[in-house]
C-alpha cells in the first residue's frame, strides 16, 4: 500500500456513508468527486476495509461509465450528443474542443491535467441544444466560435 | 403414482423430490441437457441459456434457475430449442478461436463438445476472435483471456469457494472481459494458485500449467538419475481416462507405467506423509506440553500455506513448520542421491496446481537448486502415458522402489479431507487396538462437509479439532477463532473434499469426486500397515540419513514476507 497516499479523505467518506459493502457505489462515488478520478491506491484499502475484493471493486468501477481510473482534468467539459444536440451540430463543437486541446476520443485529458472533454448521451436539456457541460454547469446553445471563446475564459482562469 | 407432487418432462411424469431447480429434475430423469455456466456448488447464474426450455404455454425458461412446481409440463427437445441452442453455440464459436487442436484443453472443452453434440458444421458468422491474450505470469495456471465464453464459472468458484477473489468481471457489454484489479498479471493478484478455477473452465480460457516437455527432457538426458514421488490422490482419479473405474486404486499401474517411461525411482508420497505424521504429532505435543498458543494449524496443503501468508500472515507462527509430505520426501530423497554419479532429478506427480508453485519457492531449495524439480499434475502423467503409447488397461501392475518403497495406510489417507487428522490421531492415541482405528475413523473425521469438528481425548485431555476443505470454510472458521472459540488442531485443505479434488485431477462431478475418497479408504484398508509410527522405514531414516537433520529437511519457517504489495 502507498505509504504516500493520504488515506483520510477515504476515512471519512467511509464513516460518512457507512463502513458496508452495499455502499461501495456511493463511496466510490464520493471519492472520484473528491480526486476527480478514482485512484488506484484506495482500490488496496477499501477492499481491505469493506472486505470486497479488490476485483470485484474494479469491477463495479469499470461497469459504470460514470467512473474513470485515468485523472481528469480541473475542468471537465462535458460535450452532449444526444438526438437532439446531435442533430442540433454538437459533433462540430466537440471536433473544435477536441483540436484547439490537442485531444481525441482515446486521449480525453491534457497533459497539463486542466481539461477533459468527453461525450454524454443525453443531460435531459435538449430544448437548450446543442449543450455542454464544464464541470456540472450548464452552456446551452452553443456554436464552435463560442466554445473556442469559453475555452479562452477558463484558459485565462486558471 | 401415489403423490401428486410430479410434473411433466418431454410428457413423462417426473416425481419432485425436494429438487431447487428444474435442471437437476431434468438430469435425474435421464435427460442431459447442456449447460456452461452451472455447477451444483456454485451459486445460480443463468447466463449461457444453454439449459432453455420450453413450458406448456411456449415460453421459454432457463431449467437452472426455475424450480420445479408440481403441475408444469416442459419440453426440453423441440425444433425451437435445439435452433436456439445451435445459435447460442455459433455465437459463441464466432468470436472463439478455432484451433483446437493446438489448444491445451483440446479433448476436454465444453464448447467444441457441445460443438460436436449440437452438430455444428458450419458458423454463419465471420470469425472475430482476437489474438491469444496469454498471462502466463503464474506457476500453476495459464489464462488466455480470448478463449474465455464469460461463464464466470472461474469468478464464482474463485469468490464464493475459495473467498480468494483474484478475478472478477470487469467492464461492460461486448468489451466484458475476466480479469484482475487493474488487469494486473495472475501472479501480482490474491491468488494462491489453487487452480480451481481451471477445473471449471468450459473451455481453454484458464488451463494448468504445462511442464510435462521439462519432464521428458529429464528422462532424454543420459546424465541424470530420474526419480519420482507420486500424490496418495493421484492413484483414484487416474484410472477414468485410461479404461479403469473411477476411484480405482491404479497405484500398481502408475508405477509400471513411470517405469516404462524410464524414471529411475518410483516412490509413493504417503511414504512422505508417514514422516509429516510423525513430525506434526511431535510438533502438537510440544505445542500442548509447553502451553503454546493454539490451535496448530496443519501446513500439507501449499494454496493453504499461500492463502494465510497473503490474508493471514498473524497466523503464520500457528502453522505447523512441518514441510509437506512433498517436499519432506523430496528433501530424503534428494539427500539420498546426492552422491549419485548422475545429476539428481526429483519429479512430483500431485493432484495439484498449488504444488507447481510450492516447488519453487525460495525454502524449498538446495545450493539454489529446487528439492522438486518439476512438479506434474495427474492430468499431465495421463497425457504423457498416452504419449508414450502405453496402454494403461493392460499394464501388470508393479511395486514402488527401494529404500524408500514402504508406506502406510495413515500416508495414503493423506489425500482426502481429515486424512491427515485421521493419520495423526491414530500416531497419537496411546490405544493401538484395532477398535481404536475403526473409532478414530468413526469420530467425524470422515466426509466430504466442509466444515467437520470432532474431540478427541489425548491422556487427561480433550482436544479440540477442526477439519476444514474449502477456502472460504477456512476463513469462516478462523474468523470464529478470532472471536474467542478454541481450538487445538486444524486441518485445512484448500480444495473442496481435499487432494482427491484438486485441480490437476481430471474434472467430474461431485458424486465421482466421493468415490475417489472411498478409494483411498479402502487402499489404507488394504494397507497391511495402518500407523506410520510402525513403518520400519521411518526407523531406519530417523536413525540414519536424518540424524540430526532433521530440522533441516523436515521443517520450514514461512515469512510473512509475500503480502500483497500494491
Amino acid at each position: 500500500m502507498n505509504k504516500t497516499f493520504d488515506y483520510k479523505v477515504v476515512d471519512e467518506i467511509i464513516d460518512e456513508l457507512g463502513n458496508r459493502q452495499s455502499a461501495v457505489i456511493a463511496i466510490l462515488q464520493n471519492i472520484q468527486e473528491h480526486y476527480r478520478y478514482l485512484p488506484k491506491e484506495v482500490f488496496p484499502y477499501l477492499s481491505k476495509k469493506l472486505g470486497i475484493s479488490q476485483a470485484k471493486i474494479y469491477s463495479v468501477a469499470t461497469f459504470y461509465e460514470n467512473f474513470s481510473l485515468r485523472p481528469k482534468g480541473k475542468y471537465v467539459i462535458k460535450v452532449c450528443d444526444g438526438t437532439a444536440c446531435h442533430v442540433r451540430k454538437s459533433i462540430p463543437i466537440l471536433e473544435k474542443l477536441r483540436k484547439e486541446l490537442g485531444l481525441s476520443e482515446m486521449k480525453t485529458t491534457t497533459d497539463d491535467l486542466h481539461f477533459t472533454v468527453e461525450t454524454v448521451s443525453c443531460l435531459g436539456a435538449c430544448g437548450l441544444a446543442p449543450v455542454l457541460t464544464v464541470n456540472d454547469k450548464v452552456y446551452p446553445a452553443m456554436t464552435p466560435d463560442k466554445a473556442t471563446g469559453l475555452l479562452n475564459g477558463l484558459k485565462e482562469d486558471k | 403414482m401415489k403423490t401428486n407432487n410430479y410434473m411433466l418432462i418431454d410428457g413423462m411424469p417426473v416425481e419432485i423430490n425436494g429438487e431447487k431447480n428444474l435442471l437437476e429434475l431434468i438430469r435425474k430423469a435421464g435427460i442431459k441437457l447442456p449447460t456452461f455456466c452451472y455447477h451444483s456448488e456454485l451459486s445460480i447464474y443463468g447466463a449461457c441459456r444453454m439449459c432453455m426450455v420450453e413450458n406448456q404455454w411456449g415460453g421459454l425458461d432457463a431449467a437452472c434457475s426455475t424450480p420445479p412446481k408440481a403441475g408444469m409440463a416442459i419440453r426440453t427437445n423441440t425444433r425451437r430449442l435445439r435452433k436456439y441452442r445451435k445459435m447460442i453455440l455459433e455465437l459463441l464459436l464466432a468470436n472463439h478461436c478455432r484451433d483446437c487442436t493446438t489448444c491445451n484443453n483440446n479433448g476436454k472443452c465444453k464448447l467444441q463438445d457441445l460443438a460436436v453434440t449440437f452438430n455444428i458444421e458450419r458458423v454463419r458468422f465471420p470469425n472475430t476472435a482476437a489474438k491469444p491474450k496469454i498471462d502466463d505470469s503464474s506457476y500453476c495456471i495459464t489464462r488466455d483471456q480470448n478463449k474465455c465464453i464469460l461463464c464466470g464459472d472461474c469468478v464464482r468458484m474463485c469468490n464464493e469457494i475459495q473467498n480468494i477473489g483474484a478475478i472478477d468481471f470487469a467492464h461492460r457489454g461486448s468489451k466484458m472481459i475476466i480479469s484482475t484489479a487493474f488487469d494486473q498479471p495472475i501472479a501480482s493478484s490474491p491468488c494462491v494458485g489453487c487452480g480451481q478455477c481451471a477445473a471449471v473452465c468450459p473451455t481453454g480460457a484458464i488451463v494448468v500449467k504445462n511442464d510435462k516437455k521439462k519432464v521428458w527432457e529429464a528422462l532424454d538426458d543420459k546424465n541424470a538419475k530420474v526419480t519420482v514421488q507420486i500424490a496418495p490422490a493421484v492413484r483414484v482419479a487416474i484410472g477414468r481416462e485410461l479404461g479403469h473405474a473411477n476411484g480405482e486404486n491404479a497405484m500398481g499401474k502408475i508405477v509400471a507405467a513411470l517405469r516404462r517411461m524410464g524414471f529411475d525411482e518410483i516412490y509413493d508420497t504417503s511414504t512422505g506423509a508417514d514422516l509429516t505424521v510423525l513430525e506434526e504429532s511431535n510438533e502438537l505435543l510440544k505445542r500442548l506440553e509447553a502451553g503454546a498458543a493454539m490451535p496448530l494449524f496443519t501446513s500439507c496443503c501449499p494454496a493453504w500455506v499461500n492463502y494465510c501468508e497473503k490474508n493471514y500472515p498473524e497466523l503464520l507462527p500457528h502453522v505447523s513448520t512441518c514441510r509437506s509430505p512433498m517436499q519432506m520426501f523430496a528433501s530424503v530423497i534428494k539427500e539420498q542421491n546426492k552422491t549419485s554419479g548422475r545429476r539428481p532429478v526429483h519429479v512430483a506427480v500431485m493432484p495439484c496446481t498449488a504444488k507447481k508453485y510450492e516447488a519453487v519457492r525460495e525454502e524449498f531449495k538446495t545450493d539454489g537448486v529446487p528439492n522438486v524439480d518439476y512438479v506434474i499434475t495427474t492430468q499431465e502423467l495421463i497425457q504423457m502415458i498416452k504419449e508414450s503409447g502405453i496402454v494403461f488397461a493392460d499394464l501388470e501392475p508393479e511395486a514402488v522402489d527401494m529404500p524408500f518403497g514402504t508406506m502406510t495406510g495413515a500416508g495414503v489417507i493423506f489425500g482426502v479431507t481429515g486424512g491427515v487428522t485421521e493419520a495423526v490421531l491414530r500416531r497419537l492415541t496411546s490405544d493401538k487396538s484395532s477398535t481404536s482405528l475403526m473409532s478414530i475413523a468413526y469420530q467425524g473425521v470422515r466426509g466430504m462437509e466442509g466444515i467437520k469438528e470432532t474431540t478427541v481425548m489425548l491422556g487427561e485431555r480433550e482436544l479440540q479439532i477442526a477439519i476444514v476443505n474449502g477456502l472460504k470454510n477456512a476463513c469462516d472458521l478462523i474468523e470464529r477463532i478470532k472471536t474467542g472459540e478454541h481450538y487445538d488442531f486444524v486441518e485445512v485443505m484448500a480444495c473442496p473434499g481435499g487432494c482427491i479434488n484438486g485441480a490437476g485431477q481430471p474434472f467430474s462431478s461431485l458424486k465421482e469426486k466421493e468415490k475417489r475418497g472411498k478409494g483411498l479408504y479402502s487402499a489404507d484398508k488394504l494397507s497391511n500397515i495402518k500407523r506410520s509410527e510402525e513403518n520400519p522405514l521411518m526407523m531406519s531414516l530417523y536413525s540414519g540419513l536424518l540424524k540430526g537433520h532433521v530440522h533441516e529437511l523436515l521443517h520450514v519457517r514461512y515469512k510473512a514476507g509475500t503480502k500483497e504489495e500494491n
